[in-house]
């Protein structure tokens, strides 16, 4: 009886505390926006990030990127084979990583490697007081820690994809040539014949908004850590948690809008 | 000069200031003394606008620091350092980076100039030899000092101390409390002191309020203090010599 009498007042809670995070992160990430143009511009910063994070994630998506590109040839190979199809391997192949997978799977992987870092280090100088230090100090912490973080991320993501992608199309040609013999010259002029510009853009132009999600809830949660050291674990793993989600469900929304604008 | 008039700051149903008002001189030592949880660090913290009053108005040099915008705040802050309880040190930089820090941003010094700065409050701490470790290689009482030595870089008019010898051994907290002493003559700055420890106040004090369930209970010259016949006085400056001769 008591349970059911709670569920509902913890159900209300939940669905407030899910809004309050969603009006919180929407005020912090609208700030970005206009902190990001007002000097001072901490370019030094946002290059370190850059250079950290690119050498944080770059040995799990090399690993992730050439499997899922062996994966998927591996897998397709037989079914393309029974319907006489397996000249378009290579086409399939490179239109799934480049317009989808490629995108998606290295946001995620970053999101996990890269949110749940942010999270925990910005969480840390909160509660150790070393952002009110930098406040003290007159320097402007959100413009110095987030505003360098979340743009390190935007701009760092749609290399990793391009990286990611590249690596996905050599794992299918290894999966073709282990199957058979197979010129890497032929795989690759099926890959490009099969790619056109408008499958390539709209992977990476949401590759963009990809890391801005990363950096601003890592960033958000983090900011925000309250009641010591666990807060900020609380912080570092629901950034991930938070990210990831919100990763797939603007992927929804944008493969229909992309669908929409290059409808080939 | 620093005036503190009327002020009000409650966190929902909890009042922790309750009409606090008193007057600091320039190149005074002040301490604002008081058992722990009495609201002594939300005062520091309104008086640098990390936190905002409830009611009330701070005046620094003459100017209120309550609800100005932020860039007119920042100009206020650097005149100011600020001591925090746990140092706050930059854990991603080293000792020299963490006393940069404040210089690259807010001054146009040269690299050599700034060099010559940071080797200088080094100097004044006693940690020369520390200028490039990283804040986890550093004791607590070095720490202490780094962080002492970052607020003094700016050569602020003020500077706010938040418990400056909190966990520290009796030894080391003289010598740090001698180190704000001999700051303050060298500097010529006016310093607040908020700490509940006795061999501090002792030490650094040239006038102290003591703060009680949010309000001030007393103002006045530590010695008098001592000698005062409030019962919460008495048991207050009894307890804490007790602590101090087990300490010792």
């Amino acid at each position: 009886m008591l349970r059911n009498k709670e569920n509902p007042v913890a159900f209300s809670r939940s669905l407030t505390n899910f809004f309050e995070t969603i009006s919180g992160l929407s005020a912090f990430s609208i700030k970005f926006f206009k902190d990001v143009f007002i000097p001072p511009y901490e370019f030094g910063e946002v290059k370190k990030h850059m250079d950290e994070l690119g050498i944080k994630t770059m040995p799990i998506v090399t690993v992730t990127g050439f499997i899922i590109g062996l994966v998927i040839a591996m897998q397709s190979q037989p079914v393309m084979k029974r319907f006489g199809a397996e000249s378009y391997l290579p086409g399939m192949v490179a239109l799934s990583v480049v317009r989808e997978l490629g995108p998606v799977i290295t946001a995620l992987i970053f999101a996990g490697r890269v949110s749940s870092g942010i999270g925990a280090e910005l969480g840390s100088m909160r509660v150790t007081e070393q952002i009110d230090a930098m406040e003290v100090s007159a320097v402007n912490p959100y413009k110095y820690l987030v505003v360098t973080r979340i743009l390190a991320c935007t701009l760092i993501l749609p290399i990793l994809t391009l990286y990611v992608n590249f690596l996905a199309i050599m794992g299918g040609y290894l999966a073709v040539t282990l199957s058979e013999a197979s010129s890497f010259q032929l795989y690759i002029n099926a890959v490009f014949k099969s790619l056109e510009f408008s499958d390539l853009i709209p992977g990476i132009l949401k590759t963009f908004i990809f890391g801005l999600i990363v950096g601003s809830v890592g960033a958000y949660k983090g900011y925000t850590a309250e009641n010591g050291t666990v807060g900020v674990g609380k912080a570092s793993t629901s950034s991930v948690v938070m990210a990831s989600l919100l990763i797939l469900l603007t992927d929804t929304v944008l493969v229909k809008i992309s669908v929409w604008i290059w409808p080939g | 000069m620093v005036e503190v008039k009327n002020l009000f700051k409650s966190f929902g149903d909890h009042v922790v200031l309750d009409d606090v008002s008193f007057n600091i001189e320039e190149g005074e030592n002040f301490v604002v003394f008081g058992r722990s949880g009495t609201g002594k660090s939300v005062l520091l913290k309104c008086m640098v606008g990390l936190l905002e009053p409830d009611k009330g108005d701070i005046f620094i040099n003459g100017k209120s620091v309550v609800h100005i915008p932020i860039n007119e705040m920042n100009e206020v802050r650097k005149k100011m350092g600020f001591l925090f309880q746990g140092s706050a040190l930059y854990d991603s930089m080293s000792v020299r980076e963490n006393l940069e820090f404040p210089l690259i941003r807010n001054f146009n010094y040269s690299l050599s100039e700034r060099d010559s700065m940071v080797k200088d409050v080094l100097e004044k701490v006693g940690l020369s030899k520390a200028i490039d470790k990283k804040p986890a290689e550093l004791s607590g009482g070095m720490k202490k000092r780094v962080g002492l030595a970052r607020t003094i870089i700016t050569q602020p008019e003020f500077i706010l101390y938040d418990e400056p010898t909190t966990g520290l051994d009796p030894i080391t907290t003289k010598e740090i409390s001698q180190l704000v002493v001999e700051l303050q003559k060298d500097l010529n700055v006016t310093s607040i002191v908020v700490t509940h420890d006795l061999i501090c106040a002792k030490i650094v004090a040239d006038r102290a309020v003591v703060i009680k369930d949010g309000k001030i209970c007393y103002e006045g010259e530590i010695k008098s203090l001592e000698a005062a016949d409030d019962p919460f006085l008495k048991n207050f400056f009894s307890s804490e010599l007790i602590e101090s001769d087990g300490e010792m």
